[in-house]
């Protein structure tokens, strides 16, 4: 069996324990080498963590920084690496307090599933709303609920039927359709690697098995190659390659990120809005030349007619993106600047960057309760919705059927600054 | 409680397609955004690594950008060797930041302990400053210290080179945004997300070829710090420390003078794999003097322009 990679990302604050627990999950599953824990042994001691010997303090465990360890909170999204026989994972460790949007958004945003924490003795809080939302917003597959600090409830079945009930209620109304719901102690390890011996009364999995089978996402639906490099090596050869073979070569580089294409098959490029049509004359993979390529490999294709192809144009087989100038979209503003209508910005969207005008702030979404309210201008944290205006036609996709197609970034012109990350939803009652 | 259907069985990619994709991917960001790149190369398997992937992401076309060796001056022979094999296979362009010059011309100050690790930042800024580069990439992983896993896959430096980890940019999706202002500049380190065993894996899957000093081999060496040091003109014995012959292997490779070497009979990238399957140490713990001085060690030399 081949193993999988599987992106995670975490939600929550450290009230909620989730240092802790992304602390208890690496210990647990042995990815704490003797030196680290020498190391975190010695900063708990130091903290007087526990009262008693021996106690880790697992929340140091993500703690990076001086500042972090200093403070006791943490500042960054922090990438965590640790594999079980079954399959290997990254874990985004998203901050809860500080610019929790930025952060939550910066690690859902590749993840194939979420792990939200709720801490069991004050069930659903805003908080826990606002974290869904945005996850709703991103589309994270899979969500994953803990419910932490169980044994300060005594493991009371009752209290925690009622929170799963909550939360499982209030992820319908996001249209968050797969959302698990398990009970845990991260502190002593109740479920998180090992089964609890507390909670007879659960008979479902701990957080790494079910993490363990959840399938990563797959790149379905029309193939897509955003040409990244056109590689014309002519004069430029890797040592040892005949030149009289590379003599017209022409290969377009991207990562196809939907779909799968082969050899022989027709496609339509899009080179500011106009589609023409070829077909692919040759693929290769890292691997070497291949018949087929499919949705996540990084490949260059030759095409059977000479085309005048450059970055930013996109390789379609399929159903054909539609070319946009203006479109709605929902953004979250990452930086803190205001954004108002008539300001210039950049698009970055698959591999083109082009000139664009927020035309519009149609609303501020309140992530608390998911209602809209006009706005004149969107600040940092926001969630809103906009109207954009491109000077390039893009070839936009729904974010539901295509990540990329649907993905879209703001940039500042004048700083290069990231401003905001935008969403293509045509219809918006997700969020 | 519910759990989703699975996907058609026989689409699942492996961990290394994976890693490798993406890798890639960010490589082919790179040099089609930036003016000048160039790589950051000590001869060390992440930046072999790094190159091999180069060279796949433009094949087969020829690597476009010169590789860039900060030269402490304490160098095992075998690592500077290989690097000029390696300049000569891949038909590259070598900058060279030398320390030992600055430090011939009066411009460095040799530190107490002798090691120069921390003087490479003068030099690297320097360098990247008078070559003109936009960006460098580097083969850093976030699973080697606690600053570096929080360090951005496009790492800015502003125009004194520093990292402030509490203003970086935030990374969505695969857009990559390596926009800066012009007296700045960029870090790449497109392969963040691999571990050490992940290299190793794949540079058994590719038949990557390293310097041999990172296999088994009879040296002479001195314990110091619970590390075995090589016996070289740059690191010397103090009276309570016997020199003996150990069979040894490097895990990283940097500045002679405060790298280790742990004991291995591992010599060949197989028996590597299996013993770090059963490895109790991290790999910059085992080996890096200069990551023993604080918790922090990391993090305050890349807030000065390091790696």
């Amino acid at each position: 069996m081949t193993t999988t990679l599987l992106r995670i990302a975490t939600a929550g604050s450290v009230d909620d324990g989730k240092s802790t627990l992304v602390g208890r999950l690496l210990h647990d599953a042995k990815a704490i080498l003797a030196d680290s824990l020498d190391d975190l042994a010695r900063t708990s001691a130091e903290r007087g963590f526990g009262g008693s010997a021996g106690t880790l303090d697992l929340a140091l465990v993500t703690d990076g920084l001086r500042a972090e360890r200093e403070q006791g909170i943490t500042i960054d999204v922090a990438y965590r690496y640790f594999s079980t026989d079954k399959r290997s994972f990254i874990l985004a460790d998203c901050p809860g307090h500080v610019q929790y949007t930025r952060n939550t958004v910066t690690g859902a945003s590749t993840a194939d599933a979420a792990i939200v924490l709720v801490d069991a003795r004050h069930g659903v809080l805003e908080q826990t709303r606002r974290h869904l939302g945005v996850l709703a917003l991103l589309r994270v597959p899979q969500l994953v609920i803990a419910v932490n600090k169980m044994d300060l409830i005594d493991w009371d079945e009752a209290a925690f039927s009622q929170i799963e009930a909550e939360v499982l209620a209030l992820a319908g109304e996001l249209g968050l359709k797969s959302t698990t719901v398990i009970p845990v102690s991260a502190l002593q390890g109740d479920n998180i690697v090992d089964p609890s011996a507390s909670a007879h009364w659960y008979a479902g999995p701990t957080l790494l098995g079910l993490l363990e089978d959840i399938e990563p996402r797959l790149g379905g639906g029309t193939a897509r190659l955003d040409v990244q490099y056109v590689i014309r090596p002519q004069g430029a050869l890797a040592p040892g390659l005949d030149p009289d073979a590379y003599r017209d070569y022409r290969g377009y580089a991207g990562t196809l990120v939907d779909g799968s294409l082969a050899v022989g098959e027709s496609v339509q490029v899009l080179s500011n809005g106009q589609p023409v049509s070829s077909r692919i004359k040759a693929i290769s993979t890292p691997a070497g030349t291949a018949h087929r390529a499919q949705a996540g490999d990084a490949i260059v294709v030759e095409l059977e007619t000479d085309l005048d192809i450059a970055r930013g144009d996109t390789i379609v087989a399929g159903e054909l993106p539609t070319a946009h100038r203006e479109f709605q979209a929902n953004i979250c503003v990452l930086d803190p600047v205001k954004l108002t209508s008539g300001q210039r910005l950049l698009i970055k969207h698959g591999t083109k960057v082009a000139a664009a005008k927020l035309s519009t702030i149609e609303y501020v979404i309140n992530v608390a309760d998911y209602s809209q309210q006009p706005a004149h201008s969107l600040e940092l944290n926001d969630l809103g919705r906009i109207t954009l205006r491109s000077q390039a036609a893009l070839a936009i996709e729904q974010y539901a059927t295509s990540r990329t197609g649907g993905s879209f970034l703001l940039i500042d012109p004048a700083t290069g600054r990231t401003l905001a990350a935008g969403i293509i939803e045509e219809n918006n009652e997700a969020a | 409680m519910t759990i989703t259907a699975n996907a058609p069985a026989g689409t699942q990619r492996s961990v290394l397609d994976a890693l490798e994709a993406e890798t890639i991917h960010i490589i082919r960001e790179v040099l089609a955004e930036f003016d000048k790149p160039g790589l950051l190369f000590s001869g060390g398997k992440d930046s072999v690594v790094v190159l091999h992937l180069l060279a796949k992401a433009v094949s087969p076309g020829r690597v476009p950008i010169p590789v860039v060796h900060i030269d402490t001056g304490h160098n095992f022979a075998e690592v500077l060797n290989f690097r000029d094999a390696v300049v000569e296979k891949y038909g590259l362009n070598l900058v060279v930041g030398s320390v030992q010059e600055y430090i011939d011309r009066g411009e460095l100050a040799e530190l107490p302990d002798g090691t120069r690790n921390r003087l490479q930042t003068r030099v690297l800024l320097d360098t990247i400053e008078s070559n003109g580069f936009d960006v460098v990439f580097g083969g850093a992983r976030r699973d080697e210290d606690k600053a570096r896993a929080k360090e951005r896959i496009l790492s800015l430096r502003d125009e004194f080179g520093v990292w402030d980890p509490r203003n970086q940019r935030p990374e969505i999706w695969s857009l990559y945004n390596g926009r800066h202002e012009p007296d700045w500049h960029v870090r790449a380190f497109p392969i963040s997300n691999w571990t050490e065993r992940d290299i190793w894996a794949y540079i058994q899957r590719e038949n990557i070829e390293l310097p041999p000093i990172y296999f088994a081999h009879c040296r002479q060496v001195f314990e110091r710090d619970g590390m075995w040091r090589a016996l070289t003109s740059v690191s010397q014995p103090n009276a309570d420390e016997p020199v003996v012959v150990k069979q040894v292997r490097y895990r990283t490779v940097g500045d002679a003078s405060c790298t280790g070497a742990v004991l291995s009979a591992a010599d060949t990238v197989a028996k590597v794999l299996d013993e770090l399957a059963v490895a109790t140490i991290t790999e910059r713990g085992a080996t890096r003097a200069d990551d023993r001085i604080s918790a922090a060690g990391m993090e305050d030399r890349k807030t000065e322009g390091y790696f």
